[in-house]
């Protein structure tokens, strides 16, 4: 039943998905005011969703889509850099969880915003070539589990409601 | 079935587990920075990972820190009453401004466009001979 075309149209949905997640999240008010770029991660709920209802590879396509196409529409390459650190050890954490499972959704969330802001403080702290950005750590643990939290039982409502047969989602 | 609720209740203390942990990690650093660092007396500004200045938080005074190509990105640390503040940036974020005053050893304020650190530390592990204090 797969095939290419489908393939295509449902990437394109959810990356499209989760970047009007992200343009939601810009026009929220930020958590804290701490570092750039670190904010709720509403598109971890595509993500979560994509990795319990389809496929760990769907998630690392719509998560690398999303960040190219942010950084073509508002061109930064120093988010660029901070954006790739915060989602590439996100989704690995996550990917590695869920195989493990001994966590349930919003344990795995949960898990991945921690990793996504301890991701982009690495980042910081190589890029400024600093290690004293320890409060941040402090502060963006906290802020990461909380979202995660929150993320988490998005996604999890997804999952439940969302029929199998809904768009291709079945393959 | 049965098996099922099993796994989603050890899930869900896994879940509880994971978050206490957490937490805890949090709570350690925090208790790590604000007791045992105790309070630094001088703020050292770094701009891309390079000294550009150390000053002393007992001295009340305005510094503009001047930094890109043309020296047109601008950031004004304020240290009054022993705290150090960014009171204004041309930054695009304002992130860096809107941060609350510093004072304790090992706090930081960053401006991520324009590569600024200011790190709260103590006068006797800045012993370069530039220092301005
Ligand atoms: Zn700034």
């Amino acid at each position: 039943m797969r095939n290419k075309s489908k393939t295509t149209a449902f990437m394109g949905l959810f990356t499209a998905l989760a970047l009007i997640l992200a343009y939601v999240e810009v026009l929220l008010p930020p958590l804290f005011a701490s570092l750039p770029g670190i904010k709720m991660g509403l598109p971890n709920i595509i993500l979560v969703f994509l990795l319990y209802r389809r496929s760990a590879c769907s998630a690392i396509v719509v998560s690398l889509l999303r960040i190219a196409l942010v950084t073509m529409l508002f061109g930064n390459v120093m988010a660029l850099l901070y954006s790739l650190a915060g989602g590439i050890l996100s989704l690995v954490v996550m990917i590695l969880l869920r195989r493990w499972n001994v966590l349930s959704t919003v344990g795995v969330s949960v898990a991945g915003g921690v990793a996504h802001n301890v991701g982009q403080i690495l980042m910081a702290m190589l890029l400024l070539e600093t290690a004293e950005l320890g409060f941040y750590l402090v502060v963006l643990t906290v802020a990461g589990t909380l979202a995660g939290v929150f993320v988490g039982l998005c996604g999890s409502a997804l999952i439940r409601k969302i029929p199998a047969n809904f768009l291709f989602l079945d393959k | 079935m049965m098996k099922q609720k099993n796994v989603n209740k050890r899930h869900l203390r896994n879940d509880i587990l994971l978050i206490i942990v957490l937490l805890l990690v949090a709570a350690t650093g925090a208790a790590y920075l604000f007791l045992f660092r105790g309070f630094g007396d001088v703020v050292k500004v770094t701009v891309d990972g390079e000294l550009y200045g150390v000053y002393s938080l007992s001295q009340d005074r305005t510094e503009d820190i001047s930094t890109g190509e043309d020296g047109r990105q601008l950031n004004r640390l304020v240290i009054r009453e022993g705290k150090a503040f960014i009171q204004t940036a041309t930054c695009p974020d304002g992130i860096c401004a809107a941060h609350r005053a510093i004072f304790r050893n090992g706090e930081s304020i960053v401006c991520l466009p324009h590569g600024v650190v200011v790190t709260v530390t103590t006068a006797q592990t800045q012993g370069e001979p530039d220092v301005v204090v």
